[in-house]
């Protein structure tokens, strides 16, 4: 028997009717922690004297009859590489192990005068670099789906809390697939929001120019609420959209989708599915025409480099980005009586793991002199050619389609040895960070196994809303929404 | 000695210079922490120039306001476009292990400096930030020292790089570029221009080639010159240094060398400290700055004056020599100084006197600068006034000097209370020269005789006698006329 479900706006709604209270909310959500994530391990630490600081509050103002901002006491996960002020962010590293953030992400900010309880930081990739959750220096994260395989990542961490019922809505991050890539392998729905629309301040970066706060959720309506509380322009972030369209992305979850046209992309058909996944993506592509939409192949013909030019540009950034964790600071620092030098060398061998290695040498080789035209330059130009193809796309198509991932989840441990298989493993996913443009991933079927299939929309920049609206109109055709595992569901 | 000679005028120096002016802004380049100079360490300090993680930078706008007029006043072409890069080392007192500053898009471009009479093409000026300071710890420098402390107060702090072409052919001319420079600056109000405090920092490219060569010889980078003089000094070192290797038969070799001002001789950096590959790539958190000609044209509106114009101003409006006019100029706080003064009083020329003898003897004397002294503008006009309108004598006001300046009182006010009034009634100071030829019959005698160069004794005796407060010319005509009854 599995408990009604109940979506995190209607659990908003009962406790701003005073049905429930914030407390009690939380109180079964840290119940629920307490019996699952010693498995599931989405979690690196547990911030309960926040979230119940904060559940205190919801409920006093519901005490005093007032009005609630939007998911007001709905309990939620936030990626260990966002910062809450007097809290560790580890990034999932050693070399950050101990670090205390001494400031409020903008994100967080918003999270706290919305009144939503953050209940803890969860596991990731280290730094957010990897496909898998594998690359923690502190957990395994478990896809409740199946415990043997990878939740995806590098927002591993929240996509297995939302997916495991430890909370409804959670934030991750998502560079170059990070948060709809897990969304996919969980059966969750995560959003790659516009580059520039969600601040960045206070996640720490792996590669700036992609990097982007991304909310996951069960459903699209939780997913767009959620959006609504983050996006917003911030004057701490010049890459910030400083003067974005007003939009309110809930309300027009319900207008139709008949007439839109949407464009396949024929590349990420073609290649390296799993069949499950080719046949789920076809069966999507029914779902729209069925709708009322016109839905036809389109050609991204540059898209073939995308991973080729991500390797490049988000390395190149990490390398830098990550030249900050030298020991003489914060975070760890090992001593060494010779000299300045042999203590970087000794605190970054130390502190961090082998993929961030491998990523800060590629990027540092790619950035050196005699070499930067053949890699980073030749990198950006191709970025920008992917740009201009889906530019052209968008010119014909009011929004794209095509998987989320190639394959659903993999066995722990079955990539973990092979980087260049984990990294093709983002074809899907890489090409929206490159082009800066939003792209949500929804659940849109199951393979033999019963693991999630994911389904990829792309909008142009800005187009969250009908991207949001064109998911919610799939969502509620094809009834692919609050997906729980078996075995979970009745916790 | 004389093979020295004869090997210099065999050899061309060839000088470029970078000069790092510090910007005056209130807040750093991209956070608002204050830049004020002096403060407790690593208390000017927050997240984003700690370089903590998850922070992100902001432009200062004040600090490309003041790009910009540096670039203007230096005739370069201020981009339309300029961006930002991370040039990339690792170093403890640079907090991102990375500098923000310009590559290949600087803020002002190609433009020029008159310098004796000659153009100094200019390469470029680029914005970047400061970085930190070392403390050395366990004894008093760097070698000997246990452990280091970091002090990041000035990181952060805006800069302009100003880079020149190699266009400087003496030690003299980089020394006169360099002080041209920084005199700019400060008329534009965007640095202190202290070399000494570090608010200006040169360095110099130095290379030579035979006379009449038009390749460049292989160049060191002269670093840590911390006065103008410290600049002639290296670069005369070096261009001797290289024609010696040269002569010799041996070949320059390409490296930075630091200077010491003490032993008057620089010596080559360690190569790990040069050998950088800096990986410059654009700052990705920083979107490409867009300069509209409106942004340019504001600020040139406001534009203050520069030591050009002031020093054809001064000598058409005030009839100043060119020798006074230079000197209001090059000292601008003498020049703000007269500016001032000179609403009140027409009388220029006694005015620079002032400023330039007394006062600025006085200042030299008791190690103060102008902006301690009390003295105002409109009193030393008034004082001028008193001497001119003999209330006081020019002696008395020496006098005054110190006072006005220590304690700010008018020269009225210090003549009252010290009873200082110059004395021009014919009465009084005619008994005092007859008290004067009372006291010397036997110089009287003398004079009376034809020795009149004792004229001057019985003056200076009457001065004297009236404590320096007797009308001069009236004693004069008094003791001339008494002395010849």
């Amino acid at each position: 028997m599995s408990k009604p479900f109940l979506s995190a706006l209607e659990l908003h709604q009962q406790i701003q009717a005073g049905e429930r209270s914030a407390v009690e909310v939380l109180d079964e959500t840290f119940s629920t922690i307490e019996k699952l994530d010693g498995q599931i391990q989405a979690f690196n630490a547990l911030t309960k004297d926040i979230a119940y600081a904060t559940a205190n509050q919801v409920d006093q103002k519901v005490k005093a009859g007032e009005t609630l901002p939007l998911l007001a006491g709905v309990p939620l996960a936030l990626k260990d590489n966002i910062h809450m002020e007097g809290v560790k962010t580890t990034c999932s590293s050693k070399i950050l192990q101990d670090y205390v953030a001494p400031f409020n992400a903008t994100v967080t900010n918003h999270l706290n005068r919305h009144l939503i309880p953050i209940v803890g930081k969860t596991n990731m990739d280290e730094f957010a670099m990897g496909s898998s959750t594998e690359n923690s220096a502190f957990n395994k994260t478990k896809n409740p789906w199946d415990v043997a395989r990878v939740p995806g990542g590098s927002s591993g961490g929240s996509a297995a809390a939302v997916a495991s019922g430890q909370t409804l809505i959670s934030l991750g991050s998502d560079t170059g697939g990070s948060v709809r890539q897990p969304a996919s392998l969980c059966g969750i729905v995560g959003l790659k929001p516009t580059y520039g629309l969600v601040s960045r301040y206070g996640l720490v970066a792996f590669a700036s120019s992609l990097d982007q706060i991304s909310p996951f959720a069960m459903n699209v309506s939780d997913l767009a609420a959620l959006f609504q509380v983050i996006a917003s322009p911030d004057t701490m972030d010049s890459t910030s959209i400083q003067d974005p369209p007003q939009v309110d992305y809930m309300a027009e979850l319900n207008k139709p989708v008949e007439g839109l046209k949407i464009g396949y992309i024929a590349e990420l058909l073609d290649a390296g599915l799993q069949p499950e996944v080719k046949a789920a993506i076809e069966k999507a592509i029914q779902t729209y025409r069925d709708m009322g939409a016109m839905v036809e192949a389109v050609s991204l013909p540059n898209i073939k480099y995308a991973i080729a030019s991500y390797y490049i540009i988000a390395t190149a950034e990490a390398s830098s980005n990550l030249a900050r964790y030298d020991g003489v600071r914060y975070g760890l620092r090992e001593m060494d009586d010779k000299d300045i030098y042999q203590m970087y060398l000794a605190t970054r061998a130390k502190g961090f793991g082998n993929e961030v290695k491998r990523r800060i040498m590629l990027g540092t080789f790619s950035l050196s002199s005699g070499y930067y035209d053949a890699y980073y330059g030749k990198a950006q130009k191709v970025r920008q050619l992917i740009r201009n193809d889906f530019s052209k796309a968008f010119s014909q198509f009011d929004f794209l389609i095509g998987p989320t991932s190639p394959t659903t989840a993999f066995k722990i441990g079955e990539k973990s040895s092979d980087p260049v298989q984990m990294y093709l493993s983002d074809i899907a996913t890489i090409p929206v960070n490159l082009a800066g443009i939003p792209a949500i991933s929804i659940p849109c079927g199951f393979d033999n196994q019963h693991l999630p299939i994911g389904l990829q929309l792309f909008g142009p920049h800005l187009s969250e809303a009908g991207l949001l609206r064109t998911a919610y109109a799939f969502e509620t055709q094809t009834g692919l929404k609050n997906l729980r595992p078996e075995a979970l569901a009745t916790v | 000695m004389a093979s020295a000679v004869a090997a210099q005028t065999k050899y061309e120096t060839v000088i470029g210079l970078e000069i790092h002016v510090q910007l005056k802004t209130a807040t750093k380049l991209f956070c608002s922490c204050p830049t004020r100079f002096g403060a407790e360490q690593n208390r000017n300090t927050c997240p984003i120039c700690l370089g903590n993680p998850g922070v992100l930078p902001v432009l200062n706008r004040q600090a490309v306001d003041f790009a910009i007029l540096a670039g203007l006043a230096l005739n370069c072409e201020i981009a339309p476009l300029t961006k930002f890069d991370r040039k990339q080392y690792f170093y403890p007192d640079l907090p991102k292990g990375y500098q923000i500053s310009q590559y290949d898009r600087p803020i002002c471009g190609m433009g020029y400096l008159e310098v004796m009479g000659q153009k100094i093409r200019i390469t470029r000026a680029h914005l970047e930030e400061d970085a930190g300071k070392l403390v050395h710890a366990g004894a008093a420098g760097l070698a000997g020292s246990t452990h280091s402390l970091v002090d990041l107060n000035r990181a952060g702090v805006p800069l302009l790089e100003i880079v020149s072409e190699p266009d400087i052919r003496s030690s003299e001319q980089a020394r006169a570029y360099a002080e041209t420079l920084r005199n700019i600056v400060r008329y534009l109000g965007i640095c202190d221009g202290n070399l000494e405090e570090g608010s200006l920092r040169c360095d110099a490219n130095v290379s030579i080639r035979p006379m009449g060569a038009t390749e460049y010889g292989t160049k060191a980078e002269l670093k840590n010159m911390n006065s103008f003089r410290s600049i002639q000094r290296a670069i005369d070192y070096e261009v001797q240094r290289q024609i010696e290797i040269v002569e010799s038969g041996e070949r320059v070799v390409q490296e930075s060398r630091l200077w010491n001002d003490a032993t008057g001789t620089s010596a080559p950096m360690r190569s790990k400290e040069e050998a950088h590959d800096y990986r410059y790539f654009p700052e990705p958190d920083l979107r490409p700055l867009v300069i509209p000609v409106e942004w340019i044209n504001d600020l040139k509106a406001k534009m203050p004056e520069l030591p050009e114009q002031r020093l054809a101003r001064l000598k058409d409006q005030f009839g100043l020599s060119d020798y006074d006019a230079s000197v209001l100029v090059e000292f601008k706080e003498l020049g703000d100084f007269f500016d001032e003064a000179a609403e009140y009083t027409t009388h220029y020329k006694a005015l620079t006197n002032w400023l330039m003898g007394d006062i600025t003897g006085y200042l030299k004397s008791s190690q103060k600068k102008l902006e301690d002294s009390k003295l105002t503008p409109k009193a030393l006009a008034e004082m001028i006034a008193m001497v001119d309108s003999s209330k006081i004598s020019t002696a008395i006001a020496k006098k005054l000097i110190p006072d006005m300046v220590e304690t700010g009182k008018s020269a009225e006010a210090l003549v009252e209370e010290q009873g200082l009034a110059q004395v021009s009634d014919e009465g009084e100071i005619r008994k005092i020269c007859e008290q004067v030829i009372a006291d010397n019959p036997d110089n009287v005698a003398q004079f009376r005789a034809g020795k009149e160069k004792l004229f001057g004794f019985f003056v200076g005796q009457a001065m004297k006698l009236s404590r320096g407060k007797a009308n001069p010319e009236l004693v004069n005509r008094l003791m001339g006329e008494l002395l010849k009854q």
